[in-house]
């Protein structure tokens, strides 16, 4: 090999950092069985790295190279502080012993397996659920405490907290490092898709001023949704990823420039990205074919519906409120039904709409909620009574903080007063 | 690993014939446990009537009437397990009888040393 200066080799490490860090990572910590000692080792063995391939030109296959000489540091790392600790010489022995099944461990497969391992513990409903966000984020995904603080809009001293505290318990209460069987799996798969799906949530509904850090929270769940679906090609983690694709081809339509919010009716569809909506449609299409479908998925085949609609009045509502019935089902939840109650007014009327939405007012469901109360001043405007659509906004003015909301609100407001 | 399963509930929803049932579907479920080698210890409470509470004040320690802290939901029970992790705990705790109508709390034992066997 040609000498390679110290900046070229930078580069190389770096970019190998990129693709395999959180590989190397999630195979160190089953080795090590702590994470905190894996991500040093990781970290170690990354240095270790920068060093020696200049001198020895880059191994054939990095990644083992690299898991290797993160155990070898780990173990080192443990003999030294055992002059302080009595219980580590111990450690370190055990994990000198296990260098022999080391060797099987390195195969493709295996490794998979680690990253896999990795979001079921990441997202163990026994942690609290901003510590399974925060722990994904970093430990899955590589974003540093600072980045996800920003993106949470948290204090890093608050959020690094959350995650030392969250690696504790992983320890201290024996949070296994292992995909759930078959029994339990669904029900742990649904924990891990709704860290994915609020992880994306976070990065899709604020629009202003933090848009930047936000987007790429969307971008960090669809990566991630798309690696989950590599290991594990269940119905709900297609539908999810489905979800997320065709929510993010509307990205750029759902707000103007200055930052204002464009309702799905009044989108200019010609912004919508045909490439991500050809994805996620075809992703709907193979989970209804497989079945058996969950909410996810129910809702893809809902927005699925929106994306190949030339536009809101040619949507087809009946096959959208059809839908809706089926989710009601699987979830019966008020927003779902709110949501349901839109979809119904689309398809009957708004009377019809707005029926559905007083009932669920009444029965004490939602009444906080500012898009049941914008819900319900939207059907009184298009039935033309002024007065208590200006009641309805204003509730729902009152009940919400976003301000790109508030603008809209205010905004409609304005146009019943003329 | 050793993990203590507490059994909390409202004693109040539970009858007689419930409980009798209760307690014989636990005595099983230990049984089962006991078999599997997952059993170090397994107890019912008497009602939260019968406690008495020893409280540290003043410099001496106060004898009152009454639990540490007056919940809706009392211990009423608990299982102490040697599972091979969380996931393993909680799969015994998801079977207790007694945690139908109420909570099983799941805590890892602090193992200290020199604690006679």
């Amino acid at each position: 090999m040609t000498a390679t200066t110290i900046d070229q080799m930078q580069l190389i490490v770096e970019e190998v950092y990129r693709t395999e860090s959180r590989r190397v990572l999630a195979t160190l910590i089953r080795l090590l069985g702590d994470f905190d000692l894996a991500e040093d080792a990781m970290q170690d063995a990354f240095a270790a790295a920068l060093r020696q391939w200049s001198a020895e030109g880059v191994p054939d296959n990095p990644r083992a190279w690299l898991v290797s000489t993160g155990r070898f540091k780990a173990i080192d790392n443990l003999r030294r502080r055992a002059r302080f600790d009595k219980s580590l010489p111990v450690l370190a022995e055990q994990l000198d012993e296990a260098a022999d099944e080391f060797d099987e461990v390195l195969d493709e497969e295996g490794i998979g397996d680690d990253r896999l391992r990795l979001i079921f513990t990441c997202c163990h409903p026994a942690l609290a659920p901003e510590a399974r966000i925060a722990l994904t984020l970093r430990e899955m995904c590589g974003l540093t405490t600072e980045e996800i603080a920003r993106a949470f809009l948290t204090k890093p001293a608050t959020l690094a907290q959350r995650i030392v505290r969250a690696k504790s318990k992983i320890r201290d209460a024996g949070i296994p490092y292992q995909v759930p069987g078959p029994e339990e799996l669904p029900e742990r798969l649904e924990t891990v898709l709704h860290v994915i799906y609020l992880v994306f949530n976070e990065g899709y509904s604020a629009s202003s001023g933090e848009s930047l850090t936000r987007a790429d929270l969307s971008s960090e769940a669809i990566r991630l949704n798309r690696l989950l679906l590599q290991m594990l090609p269940e119905t709900e983690v297609m539908g999810l990823l489905a979800l997320m694709l065709l929510h993010e081809s509307r990205r750029v339509a759902r707000t103007t420039p200055g930052g204002d919010l464009v309702l799905l009716e009044d989108q200019d569809r010609s912004l919508w990205d045909r490439e991500l909506i050809a994805e996620g449609q075809a992703l709907v299409g193979q989970a209804l074919s497989r079945g058996p479908v969950g909410p996810y998925t129910v809702q893809a085949a809902i927005s699925a519906v929106h994306a190949s609609a030339p536009s809101a009045a040619e949507t087809s509502w009946q096959e959208i409120v059809a839908l809706y019935d089926l989710l009601m089902v699987a979830t019966p939840t008020p927003i779902i039904e709110l949501n349901r109650a839109v979809a119904v007014a689309m398809l009957e009327g708004p009377e019809a709409g707005l029926a559905i939405i007083e009932a669920i007012l009444a029965r004490g469901d939602l009444t906080e909620y500012h898009l049941a109360h914008s819900a319900r001043a939207d059907m009184y405007r298009r039935l033309g009574k002024a007065d208590e659509a200006r009641a309805a906004y204003t509730r729902a003015l009152a009940l919400t903080q976003l301000e790109p909301e508030r603008r809209f609100l205010e905004g409609r407001l304005q146009e019943l007063a003329v | 690993m050793k993990y203590l399963l507490l059994i909390y509930g409202d004693e109040q929803v539970w009858d007689a014939a419930g409980r009798a049932a209760c307690y014989e579907e636990s005595a099983e479920l230990a049984r089962e446990l006991h078999e599997q080698g997952k059993l170090l210890g397994t107890n019912a409470l008497m009602p939260v009537a019968t406690a008495t509470s020893v409280v540290a004040g003043g410099g001496k320690r106060v004898i009152t009437d009454g639990p540490f802290a007056e919940t809706r939901e009392q211990l009423g029970g608990y299982f102490l397990v040697d599972a091979k992790d969380l996931d393993e705990a909680i799969e015994i705790a998801k079977k207790i009888p007694g945690g139908r109508l109420g909570t099983v709390e799941i805590r890892p034992v602090y193992e200290v040393e020199g604690l006679p066997v």
